[in-house]
């Protein structure tokens, strides 16, 4: 078992804020100032009020809860097959939204519906000179 | 959308499943063609009375359905390539009914062709590379796979209700009972629980035995008026009722263990006039042993938590209180990538009572439901209420 190699991320200009601040160390979610709704995955509106003006980005906390994941035991992508098994995760953040993400460094069986997690980040390296990064979680 | 979406009455008037499990040396259209074929013999029509063109597969894009009608040298008046994963063609005969209520068409083929097998594709765990659509670029650096993402549900499920791997087990273990009394079928062996148990965890808590197989494979559907099928050589199977929906993460706050059937499901029902005490067999998509009980629990035949206990001692087996998937499903008869449209066609043939040893004593009321896409991420839902014709 191996450190995952996860893929460069696409950046459209709807995503780069949130990959963006990733690189910076930031879990960078969205939220409308006119209805209040924090979303993720970003867009670029807001998915209830169709309006791109009214978003504004803010750095979460990076706190949240495992809601559900699996051990994922087999894929056979490159990046991943090295790395089974490993925790794929959705984590309810405390802004609200969900997020699909990893669990690292953790001994599987330790992992369970409901646990603390706070996020990390690993760097990328690019050949494009983007300072992204992916955020992971650990179990706090 | 409630009664009377149908007025003209529509009905299925012809079916076929291609026979081949792997087909080396076909293509995903020949695949459809022999299907056509079977389906408009099947009906007593010729391929010159077919005026709508409804299809999909896992490698029509845009203009595919175009494409297609070039392939078979048809013209047709009304085209519908709609593709939302393997529930496409549940949605097609909809969508075909619809348009011939509407007298756009008159008789519909609805088409589908894969050599999933032949070609070696992982559709399960082939995981994810990069990708330039801007959603997937949240799941490819995270590892999604097919089946992990039904593996959270199934989780999620176990942690809610106390669902366990053995009652998911029995799900599979019924569909090979009935894959034995099918002729067709790819994997005929019976299987225990412990079999499932014991093969190899792919993602947890989903064992290869808990996944559907893999196969080539194809069929066609033909649909059209209740009055023009009742002129045709089969008795017409009538669509009562039907549904369709889409679950997804929306912005981040989805109840994922209500799937797309609950919706889809809830409006065929109140269509269709029928209880659920009705139904006499179910044509369920089991791409995985837990599509099945998250699908069952969503379509109300039990409460929600309650499919492992629904599932389990036979009660979805032929005999038992709903028979589910009585050609052996996915699981272990085919499954080509996209599967929507075997659930019809074995809800129609078991309909018109040509099934034999795997026959529903005296069916007369079947449903049948797709799932396209990924439970746990997203998918959608499309469901039909068949009935004989009274």
């Amino acid at each position: 078992m191996s450190a995952i190699e996860h893929p460069l991320p696409f950046a459209s200009w709807e995503s780069r804020g949130f990959w963006e601040g990733a690189g910076r160390g930031e879990l960078v979610l969205q939220r409308c100032q006119t209805c209040g709704l924090v979303q993720h995955r970003p867009r670029g509106v807001c998915a209830h009020c169709l309006d791109g003006s009214t978003l504004v980005h803010f750095a979460a906390s990076g706190l949240g809860k495992i809601y559900s994941f699996t051990v994922t035991e087999q894929n056979q992508a490159k990046g991943f097959a090295e790395a089974c098994p490993y925790v794929m995760a959705y984590v309810d953040l405390d802004e609200g939204p969900r997020m699909l993400t990893v669990v690292v460094d953790c001994d599987p069986d330790n992992v369970a519906i409901g646990a603390q997690v706070t996020v990390d980040y690993v760097s990328q390296t690019r050949d494009d000179a983007e300072m992204f990064a992916i955020p992971v979680f650990r179990l706090s | 959308m409630t009664k009377n979406a149908f007025p003209r009455g529509a009905a299925i008037a012809g079916v076929y499943e291609h026979p081949s499990r792997f087909s080396p040396n076909k293509t995903e259209f020949q695949i459809m063609a022999e299907s056509a074929k079977g389906a408009l013999d099947d009906a007593g029509l010729q391929r010159t009375d077919v005026d709508g063109l409804f299809g999909a597969s896992m490698s029509m894009g845009m203009m595919g359905i175009v494409d297609l009608a070039e392939y078979l040298d048809l013209y047709p008046d009304y085209l519908d390539g709609t593709n939302i994963g393997g529930s496409s063609f549940v949605a097609h005969v909809t969508h075909a009914a619809a348009a011939v209520n509407a007298g756009l068409c008159q008789v519909a083929l609805v088409l589908y062709g894969s050599t999933a097998a032949s070609n070696s594709m992982a559709i399960g765990t082939g995981g994810t590379g990069g990708s330039r659509n801007p959603d997937a670029a949240f799941s490819a650096p995270y590892g999604m796979t097919t089946v992990g993402s039904y593996a959270t549900y199934a989780n999620l499920h176990m942690a809610t209700y106390g669902t366990t791997s053995e009652q998911l087990a029995e799900i599979a273990v019924t569909m090979r009972q009935h894959a034995g009394l099918n002729p067709l079928a790819k994997m005929r062996n019976p299987i225990t629980v412990d079999d499932v148990l014991q093969s190899r965890m792919i993602s947890r808590p989903l064992h290869l035995l808990d996944c559907c197989i893999i196969s080539d494979g194809g069929g066609a559907v033909v649909v059209t008026s209740l009055e023009r099928a009742r002129d045709l050589a089969k008795p017409p199977v009538q669509l009562l009722g039907c549904g369709e929906a889409v679950q997804h993460q929306g912005v981040g706050y989805s109840d994922i263990l209500t799937i797309a059937a609950k919706q889809s499901g809830a409006r065929a029902f109140e269509m269709a006039g029928v209880k659920h005490s009705d139904i006499d067999l179910a044509m369920i998509y089991d791409s995985f042993t837990i599509t099945v009980l998250a699908t069952l629990e969503n379509l109300g035949f039990c409460p929600s938590g309650e499919g492992g206990n629904f599932v389990s001692n036979g009660g979805i087996s032929l005999g038992g209180t709903l028979p589910v998937n009585p050609d052996g499903g996915g699981l272990s008869s085919n499954h080509p990538g996209m599967r929507g449209i075997f659930l019809v066609i074995e809800a129609v043939k078991q309909l018109r009572q040509e099934c034999e040893a795997r026959q529903v004593p005296d069916a007369e009321l079947a449903l049948a439901h797709g799932t396209g896409g990924t439970i746990g991420d997203k998918h959608s839902g499309a469901t039909l209420i068949l009935g004989v014709d009274r």
